[in-house]
């Protein structure tokens, strides 16, 4: 049976623990809704972007113009480029794992094909990395706060590798922000660019010739989908942390409960021990 | 037929401005455009400027914009930039600093300059510092 003094000890150990993964769920909360805040933000701008390119597409499509555009002209996929977003730091449930599993399918599914994989994040990069995959890039440090002058330049790597002919087609896999609790992984294509062209083209004046308008419409809808994603994967990441570090706060909680029962009961133990040697000692004396 | 229009101006980070105008002016690539109510639907790309609107009952506004499209729909201008800000927020020592830095890299210029790159960012903030002024002249 331990001692009083390993149980208290082990209480005190369980109860650090907690005020470090209650703090972390503070933090996670906080990083949360900033983030949140600037996925809701970009809302408005990518649905314009959405309709304006339909718009233009559609119009295009009238002049058989679109098939020419090279973002748009699809290939045999024989070289892929994967992009994968992941984390920099744990802790945070399965959010990375997920990733890293599904990247790993991605792959085993294409046997024929030369996937190279785009790393961002730590944790993406440390395991393919040591698995000596086929690495294109990797950045790390920039998926908590992701910047638009980072999308801007993976988006612009991206496009010349496949304007090259380098890749032929180019995935995103990430991590959606669905709600608070749940996290969902997205594996989105975003070259070549699928348009959807069935719907009429709207009714405008244009001042400048329509291929001149895809060809600069279609780059910044390949830069948003990379700001959006990574604008998900931060607000996604948050979220996940948050409901790791709730659930073993609460555990923690639990187990201190548990501990302190047991620390009750093997005090009670010894205390009636005492009693029953006093009394045995003093029914020896008579 | 409507007196006021609604302007919209959204950057990848945020929807800036959602209101009723009575008039505004847009920097298109082509030249500025001045757009009023019940316009004609027009798509065009936007230029690095500034733009500028009324609203109705307050003073005239005014934004830095670039890289985008303007999109005039019935009452309705959508100005999709990839920069903008308010010309009241606008912090003029950091756009003195870029133009300096723009202008600097243009006047000695490295093997691997971006000629283009380093003339739009000197564009831009000069676009910004105008904007500022006006912004603050509009105040008093």
């Amino acid at each position: 049976m331990p001692s009083l003094i390993d149980i208290r000890r082990r209480i005190r150990s369980v109860r650090n623990t907690q005020q470090i993964t209650k703090a972390m769920k503070m933090v996670a909360a906080a990083r949360l809704r900033k983030a949140q805040e600037r996925v809701i933000g970009s809302r408005p701008y990518s649905g314009m972007l959405d309709e304006l390119l339909r718009n233009i597409a559609a119009a295009a499509a009238n002049q058989d113009a679109a098939e020419a555009h090279p973002l748009l002209s699809r290939r045999p996929e024989t070289r892929v480029q994967l992009v994968l977003i992941t984390a920099d730091r744990g802790l945070a449930g399965a959010f990375n794992s997920n990733l890293i599993k599904s990247a790993q399918a991605f792959m085993a599914q294409r046997p024929g094909q030369e996937v190279q994989i785009e790393l961002l994040g730590r944790k993406g990069r440390d395991f393919f990395v040591r698995r000596n995959a086929k690495v294109s890039g990797e950045t790390t440090g920039i998926s908590q706060t992701p910047s638009l002058r980072h999308a801007l330049d993976l988006a612009g790597t991206l496009m010349r590798r496949y304007s090259d002919e380098e890749t032929d087609a180019v995935y995103l896999l990430y991590n959606e922000f669905k709600s608070v609790l749940s996290q969902t992984v997205v594996l989105k294509r975003i070259l070549p660019i699928e348009v959807d062209t069935s719907q009429p083209a709207r009714d405008y004046l244009l001042e400048q010739p329509v291929t001149q308008f895809l060809d600069n419409l279609l780059p910044r809808y390949v830069q948003l989908g990379v700001f959006k994603a990574f604008l998900e994967t931060a607000a996604a990441e948050h979220a996940a942390r948050m409901t790791a570090m709730d659930a073993a706060t609460t555990n923690a909680n639990e187990v201190i409960d548990k501990l302190t029962l047991y620390m009750n009961r093997v005090r009670q133990a010894s205390i009636t021990k005492e009693i029953i040697e006093v009394v045995s000692g003093a029914a020896a004396l008579e | 037929m409507a007196d006021t229009l609604v302007l919209e101006v959204a950057t990848p980070e945020r929807l800036m401005l959602e209101q009723h105008v009575t008039e505004a002016e847009v920097p298109a690539a082509g030249g500025a455009l001045g757009i009023l109510p019940e316009h004609a639907p027009l798509l065009a790309e936007l230029g690095t400027g500034e733009l500028s609107y009324t609203a109705p009952g307050s003073p005239r506004r005014h934004m830095a914009v670039s890289d985008g499209w303007v999109e005039v729909l019935p009452n309705r201008i959508r100005v999709l930039a990839l920069r903008a800000e308010f010309g009241d927020e606008i912090d003029v020592e950091r756009a003195r600093r870029s133009l300096k830095r723009a202008e600097d890299r243009l006047a000695t210029p490295a093997e691997n300059l971006d000629v283009a790159r380093a003339l739009n960012a000197a564009r831009r903030a000069r676009v910004r510092l105008v904007c500022a002024s006006h912004s603050v002249a509009a105040k008093r």
